[in-house]
């Protein structure tokens, strides 16, 4: 698996565990946890169009996009 | 310290409010009702007379020889069996009892030989010491019966059990069931046959069902039962208190000394986590300080497949500071990160994180933690408002039910274990959910109430159920719930917990755990009393860790049980100095005290202590470093205290991030695995060789106090420093107190600790502060940290980690007794006796399946790699699950396991691994490529004659 990949599929696994929130907030819930946890490259490694990205997380890279990172 | 025995005053503390006034040999003093004469007597400064009482042990009477007189009563009674009474009026030395005495005594001499002079416990025997305390001058009793000349037990390797000179006073027989609770011992035959019998299963102690933790050893009034090295070296002449450096229990130690030789550890009596009591790791296995693999002078070399060079210090530290330099020149601060470790200290963990983020202006700092306990500190600050366990280890004592999961502490916190075992017979009821029959299942007068052998990886979905039957059984402490939480958030967790897709009967299927013995396990939990929860390593290293850390929070605040003692959610965190390691600052996105990188305010505090700026984004964790690495961005690391290349998971990614680095600093004892890809050696010192602190699992900071010279000549935190100020960081600690200094000014739950502090009051507790100045043994009292406690709903998402026809198993990993970790420390001792190799457990039905029987060499393969080990069938597991221990380099269990993780912190998912196991007749591929290369690479050249 590459890093890229592994970036994803972490991605996915977070906003997955948040999914019970309701997809908005769990979107926001994961955008956040991207913020506290992942190192700036890490975030900026992965953009909301990337393959492989389920729906609530690739709405959590858009939150995080617009935000600036 | 010079030499002296810890005091014993005969029976133990009675626990009494009430206050009892008597008078001694005509003086008067007041105890506490249910004190033994004995111990007032002793209290007052009167050593009665005795044989068979030690104060670890409930009084016994049986050796006849601490009679007293007291007025009103006839004959001449036990004091240590007799309690004080008021107007008691008590004669403990009278012409009378001294005949008495000298005759007891004179039986017991008259069949004990005489050889004092050659004896190991000469000067240091309590029949010596009564004999000459009773004044007995002659033995009139000459040939007859008598127990001389038996031969020795000396199969034990830390001990040796000599039954000419056993008295028979059951004290190492009552130390066995009393405190280790084992109960392996006993005393075998009638009368004049009466003998110490390591059970019934043997002929000796090493072959019996003995755990070596050396209760007997240190219970044992003559040298019947004595250490191995004080017959080799001799009794000790000064003593030293310090810490163990193994599991999370911390355990206080005397280091007996005799010069600069360590002659025995011996649980000290005062240590509030272990309160006198040790397991066979800290009480014998420390002969790897002085292990001929003992690396003890620094080393470099410019690529891995070269010889070491051996250096001087300044060498390494300038040679080393030169490269990483160059790295930060060549690919950016952003290349370089550090590993601290939970074997190190408190300022050795300090330290490492601030050169980091010091030296490179980064946050590339994480620590093994991130490989154990990492969801406990996102999910206890998440719910509660601290990463941290709420309760201290005396709190069990106090405990109605108590509940495990994911936790083995018979094997992994034994000294805690015989704690919460006492508590068990005394009549607590025990919950136990794990996939494997660990041996709290069932032992000797403990049996658990219910067992709930899950199936891996549904820890979630298995406390998700039982949160329903409270919820919807309405069992929940509503009234606790509306005081202390956010009602409107558990309104939201009841309801999702109380659906019916969360009902022990839907999740079974998943779980495996039958419906109804789940359901009365839940329905106890809640209705038993003070419930207390202990969890380790098999709830965090999931995919899931983080969620389940908060669905025992859940748990526990919905019946009510935080904020008092006997209750509590309580981690047994791994190593030693996990919590320490976590509360320094030890991970990317936190500064010392667990506040965030991005927090400006705590920020402004450390630029203005260390006159740099701090980034305020997280920086790698672990994994991230290696995937960097592997990708070419990630190029030098520091790894103190770490062997990341055994502990961690997916061994060979590990292997291919280190070997893509070009500067790997490894900072350890020994030439370990990951040194294997190290350019740059730095020999670290024992805890036995350095002062500091450490901090176990109850968040009770302990001094560790240097007993011996450091072999390679400096402290650990002296080499970080010397590292630090090649680099041009300009440090100018004297002491390790300095560094805590420091982290008090930084840290607020630290603001009250220092090095005097500590030693005035022996250890503390976090946080120590102006409102807690003697620190906080249960948390969250009045309140939670974070305000109201947070309920977190916590869906069961079941792992990727999916078996199927080319791997039907399910892999689980743990330790065992005698080993610790990667076992760098206790394969260096003679606990391989115990545990020569790791071994695959599997059920009786899959090694039919496969035609394996014990002993079998088998190929453990999974996605990520294959090694292979021998197998031991057994019922312990259930069908369709392995396990085995990561404890030897040569089988390297995680060559097996994959990169999947928990999800919110990266913790590997350990515990569940799909694999397959067949028939091998070898070592795998790996093993022998691994072999090949870890022979070239620990090839030291010989220095050059002048």
């Amino acid at each position: 698996m590459t890093t890229h990949d592994n970036l994803v599929a972490m991605a996915n696994q977070i906003a997955r565990n948040f999914e019970v929130l309701g997809d908005a907030a769990a979107a926001a819930a994961t955008a956040n946890h991207l913020r506290l946890f992942w190192a700036p490259q890490l975030r900026a490694a992965i953009t909301a169009g990337d393959a492989g990205l389920t729906p609530v997380a690739s709405a959590a890279i858009r939150v995080l996009h617009a935000d600036g990172l | 310290m010079t030499y002296a025995p810890q005091p014993d005053f005969g029976t133990p503390a009675s626990g009494a409010a009430d206050l009892v006034t008597l008078q001694i040999d005509g003086r008067s003093l007041t105890v506490p009702a249910g004190t033994s004469v004995m111990r007032a007597a002793a209290e007052q400064g009167t050593a009665i007379p005795r044989l068979c009482a030690t104060d670890s042990l409930a009084a016994f009477g049986s050796c006849r020889l601490c009679l007293v007189e007291i007025d009103g009563v006839r004959g001449t009674p036990a004091s240590c069996t007799t309690p004080v009474a008021a107007g008691m009026v008590v004669r403990t030395q009278t012409d009378r009892l001294a005949k008495l005495r000298r005759g007891v005594m004179e039986l017991y001499i008259s069949d004990h030989p005489l050889d004092c002079l050659t004896c190991a416990a000469n000067g240091d025997c309590e029949l010596q010491d009564q004999a000459g305390a009773v004044g007995l001058r002659d033995v009139r009793y000459g040939a007859g019966g008598n127990h001389l000349g038996q031969a020795k037990d000396v199969s034990n390797p830390y001990f040796d059990f000599d039954p000419s000179k056993c008295i028979a006073c059951s004290r190492c027989v009552r130390a066995c069931d009393e405190v280790q609770g084992t109960l392996a011992l006993t005393i075998a035959g009638r009368g004049f046959e009466s003998k110490v019998s390591a059970g019934l299963a043997s002929e000796d102690f090493f072959g019996s069902e003995c755990v070596s933790c050396g209760a007997c050893v240190q219970a044992c009034p003559t040298a019947t039962l004595v250490e191995k090295s004080v017959v080799a070296i001799g009794t000790p002449d000064r003593s030293v208190i310090t810490t163990c450096a193994y599991c999370g229990v911390g355990c206080s130690f005397r280091a007996e000394m005799r010069g600069e030789q360590l002659v025995r550890m011996v649980p000290w009596k005062d240590g509030k986590a272990n309160r006198g009591h040790s397991c066979v790791k800290g009480r014998f296995a420390w002969g790897y300080a002085n292990h001929a693999e003992r690396i003890t002078t620094p080393m470099i070399r410019a690529r891995i497949d070269q010889p070491w060079q051996p250096v001087s210090w300044e060498t390494a530290f300038a040679h080393a500071a030169s490269e990483l330099r160059r790295i930060e020149a060549d690919y950016g601060r952003g290349a370089i990160g550090g590993i601290t470790s939970s074997r190190c200290t408190n300022e050795e963990n300090f330290l490492v994180q601030k050169l980091i983020r010091a030296g490179f202006g980064n946050n590339n700092v994480d620590t093994c933690a991130r490989v154990c306990h990492s969801p406990t500190g996102y999910g206890l600050k998440t719910t509660f408002g601290t990463s941290a366990g709420t309760q201290d280890f005396d709190s069990v004592a106090h405990s109605d039910v108590i509940l495990i999961i994911g936790a083995n502490p018979t094997d992994g916190h034994p000294v805690f274990a015989s704690r919460m075992k006492r508590r068990l017979r005394q009549g607590a009821k025990l919950i136990v959910i794990d996939p494997r029959r660990i041996d709290m299942v069932r032992s000797p007068h403990i049996i658990a109430e219910h067992h709930l052998p899950l199936r891996p990886g549904t820890n979630v979905a298995v406390l998700t159920a039982m949160a329903h039957v409270i919820v919807t059984d309405g069992l929940a402490d509503e009234a606790f719930v509306r005081e202390r939480c956010d009602w409107d958030e558990y309104q939201d967790w009841a309801a999702f917990v109380a659906r019916p897709a969360n009902s022990p009967e839907h999740l079974a299927p998943v779980t495996m755990v039958d419906a109804g013995e789940l359901r009365a396990a839940a329905r106890l939990f809640a209705t038993g009393g003070n419930g207390a929860i202990y969890y380790g390593l098999g709830v965090t290293e999931h995919s899931q860790g983080s969620s389940t850390v908060m669905a025992i929070a859940n748990l526990a605040m919905a019946t009510g049980n935080i904020g008092r003692p006997g209750v509590g959610v309580n981690p047994l965190r791994g190593q030693n100095n996990v919590q320490g390691a976590c509360d320094m600052g030890s991970f990317p996105h936190e500064l010392a005290g667990y506040r965030h990188v991005s927090d400006a305010a705590a920020r402004a505090l450390f630029e203005a202590e260390w006159g740099v700026a701090i980034d305020p984004e997280p920086g790698l964790r672990i994994p991230n470093m290696l995937d960097a690495a592997v990708d070419g961005r990630f190029k030098a690391l520091y790894c103190q205290g770490e062997d990341i290349l055994q502990s961690d998971p997916n061994t060979s990614h590990v292997a291919a991030g280190l070997a893509a680095m070009e500067c790997v600093i490894v900072h350890d004892l020994f030439l370990n695995e990951t040194a294997n890809y190290a350019h740059i050696f730095l020999p670290g010192s024992t805890f036995l060789e350095k002062n500091g602190t450490f901090t176990n699992a109850e968040r009770r900071i302990q001094p560790v106090r240097k007993v011996m010279a450091p072999l390679t000549g400096l402290e650990d935190w002296q080499v970080t420093q010397g590292l630090a100020n090649a680099l041009g960081l300009g440090w100018h600690y004297g002491h390790p107190s300095e560094i805590m200094d420091e982290v008090a000014r930084l840290t607020p739950s630290f603001a009250g600790v220092s090095f005097d502090r500590l030693d005035a009051a022996g250890s503390l507790q976090w946080p120590v502060t102006a409102a807690a100045p003697e620190g906080t043994p249960v948390m969250h009292v009045d309140g939670f940290v974070r305000g109201r406690g947070k309920f977190v709903v916590t869906d069961y998402v079941p792992t990727d980690e999916k078996t199927g026809p080319r791997f039907p198993l399910l892999l689980t990993t743990g330790r065992i007794l005698s080993h610790y970790n990667v076992g760098a420390q206790t394969r260096r001792t003679a606990n391989v006796a115990w545990h020569k190799e790791d071994v695959l457990e599997i059920h009786p039905a899959d090694a039919d399946d496969r035609g394996l029987k014990t002993g079998d060499w088998v190929r453990l393969a999974s996605r990520s790699g294959a090694t292979t080990l021998r197998a031991q069938v057994t019922d312990r597991v259930a069908p369709g699950v392995v396990y085995t221990t990561f404890h030897h380099p040569a089988t390297q269990a995680n060559v097996v396991t994959t990169e999947y993780s928990d999800w919110a912190t990266n913790c590997p998912e350990y515990k569940v691994t799909a694999v397959q196991v067949a028939p091998s007749n070898g070592p795998s591929e790996w093993q022998e490529d691994y072999a090949a290369q870890a022979r070239t690479s620990r090839r030291i050249a010989v220095p050059a004659a002048e």
